[in-house]
């Protein structure tokens, strides 16, 4: 029984590694998985029917009032208790002349609301209001509790769980069939010696680097291709030095782009409302993000995903909270104020001159063409290498819109008359000159 | 033997290394001078003021190239007169471009919905309720622009995403998106 021990002993050891980097990257898994919190169970469904109730409140109360927390106006639920039908009927149709009137309950609501006038209804029929009280009355549906044996939570939480499970048991058996390996080994070489036979004595041949290192013709070919290939990734790890492509910081507040680019449609702009009119797109203040977040204190159940949390969203939401100086409770602002630190992701060199409002107001260029599907990311990154060969190639590809632009009219018809062309690309306009990008 | 022992160790190594790159870090820069800036760069933080912030707020007075005055108060009483006395200035060139829809389109149309008829994305997904259709409002060119500028129950000032020729320029599409419903 002849046994090659060399071959033996390297296969192990690259079992050995490959075994060791599927550790690693198991537990670099694990470092990125976000501990999700159990999701909340749904809140269960309303008996009752003031289906057209709820129809009109939304439509016409909801701007200002709310159910069960004070908005611009007050709480809603159970309404009917504080107040008679006729005083409602009254006051939902113009709150001004009861006011007016002297009426001591009116009076008293007006004041406590910090005197904001409730828009008069006339429209709304005492049927109307009849059905919206009818929906303000129901009682509010309990989170229900976490009965026992009904397990609601984790079913979600799966995806994310189950796919370092699988890697872990992969990195667990490759690990075991190492220790196997070695094991048999052992054995077979203790039943050969048992069994009297003399294992493999190596016989003294001339070592393969050894023969290597005779063949001068050969080592000069590997010696060229590895300076080639050693020069392929130098030179590769030169070009990415200073260049920030997926470059993906947390962030002080978790800010999905995804909800509100992407489900909810928002326009870039309306945040990022400086990148039409000037150089930088600007990080939107906080009271851009109040504009809607006055009124939108918690995410819906349906926002949540396996990875996210409602609990976790609507942390983040407290945070812009914490930090602008808004008072859920009383909904008014307390003043103390504090900056969010975030982290800068799109920077170019102090060297370089970028103006977003030429692009994006002149041009008319896609936020996305820079920027990527910004409205997929859960995590804003970087998107582009946005290094100057990357610039200077969509220079010399895009045209110049020139419709509507009165301003390259002229020099539109003498550029193209001097390159023999219809539409001049920004390259040719000067987009490719040192001077218009560096000085 | 041992030299291939060596070879797979440096291979691993290589392997760990490249496996730990990490995005969340900025990578490294050559000659990190040249890009940064000596100057305070825009929302920096810097010690040269007292909040340690580089972005500071206009000293209180301070009025803006451009800047008109808006005389009408954020008061019930404010829009009351705005809404009876408040006339646009923009003319008839304004009014004919599709700089106000754009504008709409981006600010506006979230809530309000395309047609003005309060039935936006958000007001759809449930997000955002009780937006009102411009049909059934009493409005006026003044009193939108005095509610685009201060804000109104749930709606938040828009004064500071829009200049004011902007908000006169929403203020006559919305008017002109209202004769349409």
């Amino acid at each position: 029984m002849k046994k090659v021990g060399n071959h033996n002993s390297n296969s192990r050891k690259l079992f050995l590694s490959l075994a060791l980097m599927l550790t690693f990257s198991l537990t670099s898994f694990a470092q990125d998985a976000t501990p999700a919190a159990a999701t909340e169970a749904p809140v269960a469904a309303q008996g009752g029917d003031p289906v057209k109730g709820k129809e009109l409140f939304n439509s016409n109360c909801a701007a200002c009032h709310k159910l069960d927390a004070k908005s611009t106006g007050p709480a809603l639920r159970g309404i009917a208790q504080k107040h008679d039908m006729a005083w409602i009927y009254k006051w939902v149709h113009n709150s001004a002349d009861l006011i007016k009137s002297g009426d001591a309950a009116a009076v008293k609501v007006f004041e406590e609301n910090n005197k904001v006038p409730m828009t008069a209804f006339p429209a709304l029929s005492e049927g109307d209001i009849d059905s919206i009280i009818a929906y303000t009355s129901e009682v509010k549906a309990e989170a229900p509790a976490p009965v026992p044996g009904t397990a609601v939570a984790g079913s979600s939480d799966q995806g994310g769980i189950s796919n370092s499970v699988i890697l872990g048991a992969l990195a667990l058996v490759m690990a075991m069939l190492v220790v196997m390996l070695f094991l048999v080994n052992n054995v077979l070489r203790k039943v050969a010696k048992a069994n009297g036979i003399e294992v493999a004595s190596k016989t003294p041949t001339t070592p393969i680097w050894k023969a290597f290192a005779k063949n001068q013709f050969l080592v000069l070919v590997t010696s060229i291709f590895l300076l080639l290939a050693s020069a392929y990734f130098v030179y590769g790890f030169l070009m990415q030095v200073g260049v920030d492509q997926n470059y993906e910081p947390i962030q002080p507040i978790h800010y999905s782009h995804k909800i509100h680019a992407g489900d909810n449609e928002i326009n870039c702009k309306y945040c990022h409302s400086a990148a039409r009119v000037s150089k930088n797109a600007g990080i939107p203040s906080l009271n851009v993000c109040m504009n809607c977040h006055k009124n939108i204190a918690e995410v819906a159940e349906s926002t949540a995903t396996p990875e996210y949390s409602k609990a976790f969203y609507d942390e983040q939401i407290q945070k812009l909270y914490t930090a602008v100086g808004w008072d859920k409770s009383t909904q008014s602002y307390t003043g103390k104020s504090q900056p969010v630190k975030w982290v800068r992701i799109h920077n170019l060199p102090d060297f370089v001159y970028f103006n977003h409002s030429q692009h994006v107001t002149v041009a008319g260029i896609e936020c996305q063409t820079c920027h990527g599907p910004v409205e997929t990311y859960e995590i804003q990154k970087q998107f582009a290498p946005l290094t100057m060969g990357w610039c200077i190639n969509c220079h010399r590809k895009t045209d110049v819109k020139m419709e509507g632009n009165e301003y390259y009219t002229k020099i539109h018809e003498e550029l193209s008359k001097k390159y023999g062309v219809d539409k001049l690309t920004a390259a040719q306009m000067g987009g490719l000159e040192c001077g218009k990008c560096h000085y | 033997m041992k030299r291939v022992y060596k070879i797979t160790l440096l291979f691993g190594i290589t392997i760990l290394v490249a496996s730990c790159h990490n995005n969340s870090a900025p990578n490294y820069q050559y000659f990190p001078n040249m890009y940064e800036s000596v100057g305070y760069e825009t929302y920096s933080e810097s010690n040269a003021f007292k909040n340690g912030k580089e972005g500071q707020l206009p000293v209180d007075g301070t009025i803006n190239r451009g800047f008109v005055p808006y005389e009408y108060e954020n008061t019930p009483e404010g829009y009351e007169l705005a809404k009876a006395n408040l006339k646009s200035p923009i003319d008839s060139l304004d009014r004919s471009s599709d700089k106000g829809q754009a504008l709409y389109e981006i600010y506006c149309i979230s809530c309000h919905g395309a047609a003005g008829n309060g039935k936006g994305k958000l007001v759809e997904r449930e997000k955002f309720l009780g937006v009102p259709s411009y049909k059934d409002r009493v409005i006026t060119e003044g009193s939108v622009f005095h509610v685009v500028t201060y804000g109104l129950n749930a709606m938040g000032s828009h004064a500071n995403q829009l200049s004011a020729h902007e908000r006169w320029l929403v203020a006559d599409y919305v008017l002109k998106l209202r004769s349409q419903l």
